[in-house]
């Protein structure tokens, strides 16, 4: 499976698809950029005169490279589409914030797995700003599983 | 009853019991999810630490073996004899 082929089978679209590309990926490991365009609707409120990245998105960016985008590529095999016939869903983030992300920043999110057995994908996740300096860090996990969200 | 894994078992379960479940209402009968009311994200947490406590692998298929404590317990003991 390339890069490529990852961000295209994520289940997000336009205005919540928070994954521009993915420049790195192995079994263990998975890298990717997202921008955050001046032209989001929600930095109108914000904050009011003050636009700067909401944290929910950052964990939500962070959670769709690191741990989404990585159990598509490891179930590449298993006939797995979140589009049509799986699931994904958060269930836990331990995150600590460190920098503000501003209008037009592009972000680096870097995860690294620690399990992912019985559908639970567990990962530590990290995101970078341009300067490579830490923005925001932490333990997430989440069930990438065949069928729907209820069961 | 295994005298010597329930305790530990008992051990490895309580931090993922609810805030409103008391660790001491745990019994051989009760069922992970329906009476300790235990989220499923976290039987699996329990099952990599019971990995780690006795040294043993738990299958995929086999998560739905530990339903109850001593359902757990019967399948720890299976696996230290296969060891």
């Amino acid at each position: 499976m390339t890069k490529e082929e990852i961000v295209a089978k994520l289940p997000y679209g336009d205005p919540f698809l928070f994954v521009d590309r993915i420049t790195e990926v192995s079994q263990t490991h998975i890298k990717g950029e997202f921008t955050f365009k001046d032209t989001c609707d929600f930095y109108k409120g914000h904050f009011v005169n003050f636009p700067v990245t909401p944290g929910v998105l950052l964990l939500e960016c962070m959670m769709q490279i690191g741990l989404v985008s990585l159990g598509i590529y490891l179930l590449r095999d298993k006939g797995f589409d979140l589009r049509s016939n799986s699931t994904v869903a958060m269930v836990e983030n331990e995150a600590r914030f460190y920098k503000p992300v501003f209008p037009n920043d592009t972000v680096t999110v870097e995860s690294d797995l620690q399990y992912f057995r019985f559908h639970k994908l567990k990962s530590k996740v990290k995101m970078l700003n341009e300067a490579g300096e830490v923005v925001c860090q932490g333990i997430f996990s989440g069930i990438l599983k065949p069928g729907d969200a209820e069961s | 009853m295994n005298q010597e894994i329930y305790p530990k078992l008992t051990e490895i379960i309580t931090p993922y019991l609810p805030e409103d479940v008391d660790p001491q209402s745990i019994e051989p009968s009760s069922h992970l999810v329906n009476d300790l009311n235990i989220n499923s994200t976290h039987l699996v947490d329990i099952v990599l630490d019971v990995e780690d406590a006795f040294d043993i692998t738990i299958e995929d298929d086999e998560l739905d073996k530990m339903d109850t404590v001593e359902a757990s317990i019967a399948l720890i003991e299976q696996k230290l004899e296969a060891r």
